[in-house]
């Protein structure tokens, strides 16, 4: 409290009690000045919810390849994402709304990763970060790649390099911040390879050469490599 | 100094509290390790100038078929059914103790695996066992009752080109999922084919009837593939006995990339330098592309210029600095989970390392900075202000490095969880084919750079450094001591550049813009990378663009001795050895 509140019974608008006097007055603010004397604020709870969001992101802590390592330069000193409101890593997919996806993407580890953003709460995003989880980047010819992150799961923002330089990836993430206040929703992804059930699958050479060693519950993920962009 | 002292007696505190509890892991006396048992090995083979491979010839007989000369080495072809018999000699009565690597390919009529065989005490000894095996039908005898490390070499072999190894302990598959069809590196691969990939559900350990029969208290825990402690994307499946440690197993080919392949597409002069760079991403690159470099460079006998050598030497021991700082923060972060002070520090150092390094090559990460025959260009102008922000952060290092000792060495909770736990003997370091900081934390003095000499590192002044504490401890402090070497190292480059004549200031040799080293050609190469042994092999056709690309990774061997570290420890002193290992997982899967 500083020493020259104004003493009961000085005459004084509401609003002037509210917002006090003194620059120095940190509860003063420019939003402040705009409600007035109001202490609600009109708007939809929609548009809330969707500002909250945006400015006050959990990130999951999931690293993949080296981009993972500029990731890490991102949340660490320098760049420190923290001051744009994203930067809590979790550690438990359960805990976060957003997955960043920061490498190659390989065969073995498609369905974990899909596995790992079913675990995640929606709302959720996604920010795929570097040219591996664009296309394959370097390794788009190889044998075990998948050839981008979206086709296995739907992605918001695509940060381009290889890798993205930090600041890039705060970009990213501001834009992403951006859509989400916005309350535009994630795109779909056309023709991802799913988990289902061994069972379920087309029977075709390769299930019948398989059917000894996977059990028909056993969820399964089915690359069609020759269909892949 | 003063912090020596005080973590040396906060040592002795922690030892002992260690040793009053149970399941304290069996002391190895660090005073018996330190002057190295007189070799027990033959030396058969060795004269003063280089191997006699005649009489290794003639060690092993019977059991050889033909002879082959490779640039790095000779070889000797031996019968498939010999294996063990011979690597079984040449190590007890010639001292190939160190099984470096394994090199499965597959010709157009056999398939065929090298053994690259060297000593840990002299590395330039080489001997490569080449073992063919039949088209239709290839297998051939294991050497893992020889050489413990080729267990995983040959898991590989199997997985990619397709031989069996007779008498393996455990045949799988090692990169690609169980159900792959195929083999991805054999000559009739076709990559178009669908695959099916499973994700199964462990059985949750707590039920009755998931519980393994024969040790009913047993209880199963997967660690990964996400779990931040991984380092990325490693599987450890974990079987307990209690809080103690019965059973584990490292999965990995969660990052299987296929960069041999990748390198085989590719062509040998501009084509493959960039993809070195992502085999050990964490700043490690110039210490990556100079392991293609020197093998490509031998393979193709190209000479560099002195000039480029010292520039090559000076920026590779700053990526050294750096990729042993971010070991040094996520350990800190795995141990006593501080991602505030040592962590943020780490990499607060790390910046400064990579902005040297992208004033140097234009890059963060992702260097690309060597090429064939040298460098892809000089310091950056004005060469005053790149030297004085070298010099800078090599003023600072001192300061900065007895901060560390104070937060980390120093500090008793880090002590208490790192001495004395995954203890790794130098037999067994050696018998894993363990290099790098792993090997030197147990006391196995080896390191390329002395003993290979490659660059320019022979006309400086530096030193090996070993510890004797074979634990986890030994091992970070083999790290954060290897970074004042580095930095003496750098300290000498930067003197020596900054007074090379202006004339002379060679970056790279002429290199023709195609490169066709001659058919046939052999090499096997290794660096001391910031891991540890990195090595290449390469065979050449003839053509632009390499027949057989092999990368020996050191993180793959160092993750295979975990299981010797952790058997009968608790759950964190296993978190606290695989970080101290300080793998990643682009080298270890490539
Ligand atoms: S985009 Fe480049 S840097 Fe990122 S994971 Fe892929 S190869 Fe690595």
């Amino acid at each position: 409290m500083s020493s020259d509140q104004p003493t009961p019974g000085d005459a004084q608008s509401t609003q002037e009690a509210r917002i006090g006097s003194g620059a120095d007055d940190r509860f003063n603010s420019k939003l402040r000045e705009a409600f007035g004397s109001t202490p609600f604020i009109l708007t939809k709870f929609d548009k809330f919810m969707n500002w909250v969001r945006g400015s006050s992101m959990f990130m999951l802590q999931f690293g993949i390849a080296c981009c993972s390592i500029e990731m890490i330069h991102t949340y660490a000193i320098k760049h420190d994402l923290d001051r744009f409101g994203a930067g809590v890593p979790r550690a438990s997919p359960r805990q976060a709304d957003v997955i960043i996806i920061p490498g190659t993407i390989v065969s073995k580890f498609a369905p974990r990763m899909k596995r790992v953003y079913d675990q995640m709460p929606e709302p959720k995003f996604v920010v795929s970060m570097g040219s591996c989880t664009i296309s394959g980047g370097p390794f788009q010819e190889g044998y075990n790649v998948i050839k981008g992150a979206e086709e296995v799961i739907p992605v918001d923002i695509h940060v381009p390099g290889c890798p993205p330089r930090p600041e890039a990836l705060i970009y990213g993430v501001a834009k992403l911040q951006e859509r989400i206040a916005n309350g535009e929703s994630s795109p779909v992804t056309v023709k991802p390879y799913e988990l289902e059930q061994f069972g379920d699958l087309e029977q075709d050479e390769l299930v019948d050469k398989l059917a000894s060693e996977i059990d028909e519950e056993d969820l399964v993920m089915r690359y069609n490599w020759a269909d892949a962009p | 100094m003063h912090h020596e002292f005080r973590w040396t007696l906060s040592l002795a505190i922690a030892r002992s509290l260690r040793l009053s509890t149970a399941h304290s892991p069996p002391e190895v006396s660090r005073m018996s390790l330190e002057e190295p048992e007189p070799s027990t090995h033959g030396d058969v083979g060795v004269t003063e100038d280089g191997l006699d491979y005649a009489a290794l010839e003639a060690l092993i007989g019977d059991s050889v078929i033909g002879r082959e000369s490779h640039v790095n080495a000779d070889g000797f072809v031996v019968r498939p059914d010999d294996v063990q018999a011979v690597l079984g000699t040449l190590k007890s009565e010639a001292g190939f103790d160190f099984c470096s690597c394994v090199t499965a390919q597959e010709y157009q009529d056999r398939y065929e695996s090298i053994y690259h065989l060297k000593k840990y005490d002299d590395p330039t000894q080489e001997v490569s066992i080449v073992v063919p095996s039949p088209r239709d039908d290839p297998h051939n005898q294991t050497a893992t009752p020889v050489h413990q490390t080729a267990a995983w070499h040959e898991r590989e072999a199997y997985d990619l080109v397709g031989i069996e190894y007779d008498e393996h302990p455990d045949l799988r598959r090692i990169l690609l999922p169980e159900t792959w069809q195929g083999h991805p590196l054999s000559r009739d691969y076709n990559q178009d084919k669908p695959q099916i990939v499973t994700l199964r559900e462990h059985a949750n350990p707590l039920q009755e009837d998931a519980r393994s029969a024969s040790d009913p208290d047993t209880m199963f825990v997967n660690i990964g593939p996400h779990h931040p402690a991984t380092h990325g994307v490693l599987h450890v499946k974990t079987t307990l006995d209690g809080e103690q440690i019965a059973d584990i197993e490292p999965d990995i080919g969660y990052l299987h990339r296929c960069e041999e392949q990748m390198c085989q597409q590719s062509t040998y002069r501009h084509q493959i330098m960039p993809y070195p760079d992502r085999w050990d991403y964490v700043s490690a690159g110039i210490l990556n592309e100079w392991a293609y470099a020197r093998a490509a460079e031998d393979l193709a006998d190209i000479e560099v210029p002195e000039y480029a050598q010292v520039i090559r030497t000076m920026s590779a021991e700053l990526c050294r600095i750096a990729a042993h700082a971010l070991a040094m923060g996520t350990f800190a972060l795995d141990v006593f989970g501080d991602f505030t002070a040592v962590f943020q520090y780490a990499f607060r150092d790390r910046e400064v390392v990579q902005n040297i390094l992208e004033d140097l090559t234009g890059q963060r990460l992702m260097f690309n900075y060597m090429r064939l025959g040298g460098v892809a260009w000089d310091l950056p102008e004005p060469r005053e202000e790149f030297f004085e922000k070298v010099r800078d952060f090599l003023d600072e290092l001192p300061h900065k490095l007895e901060e560390y000792h104070d937060l980390v060495t120093g500090n008793e909770i880090f002590q208490m969880r790192c001495v004395d736990t995954g203890v790794l003997s130098p037999e067994k370091a050696k018998e894993y084919g363990c290099t790098g900081p792993v090997a030197r934390g147990s006391g196995v003095d080896y390191d390329l750079r002395r003993d290979d000499p490659y660059g320019y590192y022979d006309e400086l002044d530096w030193s090996v450094i070993t510890e004797d504490g074979c634990d986890n401890f030994s091992r970070v402090l083999v790290r954060l001591r290897e970074i004042e070497e580095s930095a003496r190292i750098i300290e000498q480059c930067t003197d020596l550049l900054e007074e090379w004549p202006e004339d002379d200031r060679e970056i790279q040799a002429n290199v023709p813009r195609t490169l066709r080293p001659d058919p046939d050609k052999e090499i096997y190469r290794a660096v001391e990378g910031a891991k540890g042994e990195l090595g290449i092999y390469i065979r050449s056709d003839g053509t632009d663009k390499p027949a057989r690309f092999k990368i020996r990774s050191p993180c793959f061997s160092n993750l295979h001795s975990l299981a010797e570290m952790s058997q009968g420890e608790y759950v964190p002193d296993m978190i606290a050895s695989l970080g101290s290992l300080d793998i990643v997982l682009g080298e270890v899967d490539r």
